[in-house]
């Protein structure tokens, strides 16, 4: 019987990322009492952002040695903050540091995983947790048959909560030692990819283009992207044949989004692509192949050379 | 360097839209069995760490694959042996009765009875997407985990400068040996493993290689044990229970728009979308 959920906010340049909101989210979707557990170099100066969120306390892990992203190093307190909080549901929103982590703090708990889930329920106290399988083919409905549980959540589907007002108390907890294991990893650096544009993950509008487009990936796309205000997202090939960068990749294996708008530009439409914006409100598709199974999920599908197209379009929303 | 490259049987996922559901249970009849691709990719590169890339016949270290399954879950292995690994372990276990934490339990035991210098590992199995078995290995064993490998430089095989693929970028870490690696797709790019053996000039080809015939055929006589889980001293104890499964629900049949003017207009006015 699920009582107390501990949600885990992440840290990005001394803030706490809007991709944590989501497993917040997910708290109050279980329906249960939940803290905050703000863990990072900074956390104490962050710990502010999420005491508005009608959590029942902000817990802060804040440490000089939390400099620099290794789960063998955040594991222990994280875990340690589960036991002496009386949690049993630790919840991440499955980011690539939740997916990193969640499964190294399970272990240590001897707790069940539900991986990248896509909503819960309440059934009488036992969270029922459903999430997709086979790229999306179909979905699992699961329960952890352990008395802790730990869930990592789907950004895409848990829609990042709004602060709802209170004051939190904010209370820092002990850094525990760090495993043997944290000694033989050693943070060297992170090269972030620069961009003006919003987040693919928090993007309102992603303009994504295939293998189609290229060397012209960027000319095409980048104009319609400022128009819109867009993320730019890529597809496997595009990524793989050096045509977009590979943090810009949409799918089953790169960036799971759900956006108001998704435009497939010279987009196939290959399983594991869908399998990461078929969520999304409305699908725009324009390809020259009246075949290419992208139309068969797009709400509204242009059949033309997207290289006159998408110029085209940019001049016509230009005169709106 | 002696790596361990634990393997996994997938419905085939270039027809994954093909699985039905019945009486609640996923139905893969019609599917044919394939190695996950991303353990396909840990293989790969397995092969490249333990190889001078101009010359692939000479294997410098072993390469040792292992799946859970039943009997014949044997073919799996022998693909991976055909590709140049040296030797396979069959752990004998129904599909159904074990969940990720089973498995790497009952990888941790068998580490711990032979000496492995590199767990690699695929990030995650396409079947069921949960992306935890090289997380769990490691802290079972103690040991460092680099997921999402991208890239990964040898430094003299006694530690890894690995390149993880994450949100907005690339993660730069350094893990000293033992440790457990989970590979990203673009690990199989020409340039993506440079290893102490291989001239920093080597361009692999891009992908994962093939195995002949002669090898396919050489691989039924390269060794491969069978181990029971209870010879591990592991018991299957899921820890997840799936309750049921559905197919998603399908999208509302969409339109052709005629021309750019339309499709403005209907995101507009219909879907309100702009």
């Amino acid at each position: 019987m699920a009582t107390k959920i501990l949600v885990v906010a992440e840290l990005l340049e001394g803030k706490i990322r809007k991709a944590s909101l989501s497993a917040v989210t997910f708290a109050r979707n279980a329906g249960l009492p939940f803290s905050v557990l703000v863990i990072g170099a900074g956390a104490a100066g962050a710990a502010g952002e999420i005491t508005a969120f009608g959590a029942e306390k902000v817990l802060v892990a804040d440490d000089a040695t939390f400099n620099g992203w290794t789960a063998e190093r955040f594991a222990p307190t994280v875990a340690a903050a589960v036991k002496n909080g009386g949690f049993d549901v630790l919840a991440f929103t499955a980011s690539s540091f939740g997916k990193d982590i969640a499964p190294r703090v399970a272990a240590k708990l001897g707790a069940g995983y539900a991986p990248d889930i896509s909503s819960v329920s309440n059934e009488g106290g036992t969270l029922i947790y459903r999430r997709p399988v086979y790229a999306g083919n179909a979905y699992a409905k699961a329960k952890l048959l352990t008395a802790v549980q730990v869930v990592s959540v789907r950004q895409s589907e848990f829609t990042a909560a709004e602060a709802s007002g209170g004051a939190s108390p904010v209370e820092a907890i002990a850094i525990e030692a760090a495993d043997a294991a944290a000694s033989k990893v050693e943070f060297l650096g992170l090269e972030a990819a620069k961009s003006e544009r919003p987040d693919l993950g928090d993007a309102r509008v992603i303009v994504a283009g295939g293998r189609a487009l290229k060397e012209k990936f960027k000319d095409i796309l980048e104009p319609l992207a400022d128009k819109l205000g867009a993320a730019i997202g890529a597809s496997r090939a595009a990524c793989d044949a050096g045509y977009a960068a590979p943090e810009l990749q949409v799918g089953q294996t790169g960036r799971i989004v759900a956006p108001r708008l998704y435009l497939a530009i010279g987009i196939s439409g290959a399983i594991q692509h869908l399998a990461g914006m078929k969520g999304s409100k409305t699908i725009v598709a324009i390809n020259k192949d009246t075949e290419a199974p992208i139309f068969q999920v797009a709400d509204y599908g242009l059949v033309q050379d997207l290289f006159a197209a998408v110029p085209e379009l940019v001049t016509e929303l230009n005169k709106g | 360097m002696k790596i361990l490259v634990p393997l996994k049987r997938v419905a085939d996922p270039d027809n994954a839209n093909k699985i039905k559901v019945n009486g609640g249970k996923i139905d893969t009849t019609g599917l044919e069995w394939k190695l996950n691709p991303f353990d396909e990719y840990a293989v790969e590169t397995a092969l490249r760490l333990t190889e001078n890339g101009a010359n692939t016949k000479a294997r410098l270290g072993e390469v040792v694959v292992v799946t859970l399954g039943p009997k014949e879950t044997e073919t799996t292995l022998r693909s991976a042996l055909a590709t140049g690994a040296d030797r396979a372990i069959r752990i004998d276990a129904g599909d159904d009765a074990i969940d990720g934490d089973t498995v790497a339990h009952a990888l941790a035991a068998l580490i711990k009875k032979e000496n492995f210098d590199l767990i690699l590992l695929g990030k995650q199995a396409v079947d069921g997407d949960s992306n935890q078995v090289p997380q769990l290995l490691a802290e079972y064993l103690g040991w460092p985990q680099a997921t999402f490998a991208a890239t990964i430089k040898s430094e003299a095989d006694k530690a890894l400068v690995v390149g993880r693929e994450v949100d907005g970028g690339t993660l730069n870490v350094r893990v000293q040996l033992p440790a457990v690696v989970s590979v990203d797709l673009r690990i199989v790019a020409p340039k993506s493993v440079t290893s102490v053996h291989t001239a920093p000039t080597h361009n692999y080809a891009d992908g994962v290689r093939f195995a002949a015939l002669m090898q396919i055929m050489a691989a039924k006589k390269k060794p491969l044990v069978e181990v029971k889980l209870a010879d591990l001293g592991v018991t299957a104890a899921p820890k997840i229970e799936y309750v049921g499964f559905e197919l998603p629900p399908a999208r509302k049949a969409g339109v052709k728009v005629a021309n750019v003017a339309d499709l403005v207009g209907k995101l507009r006015n219909e879907a309100k979308a702009l």
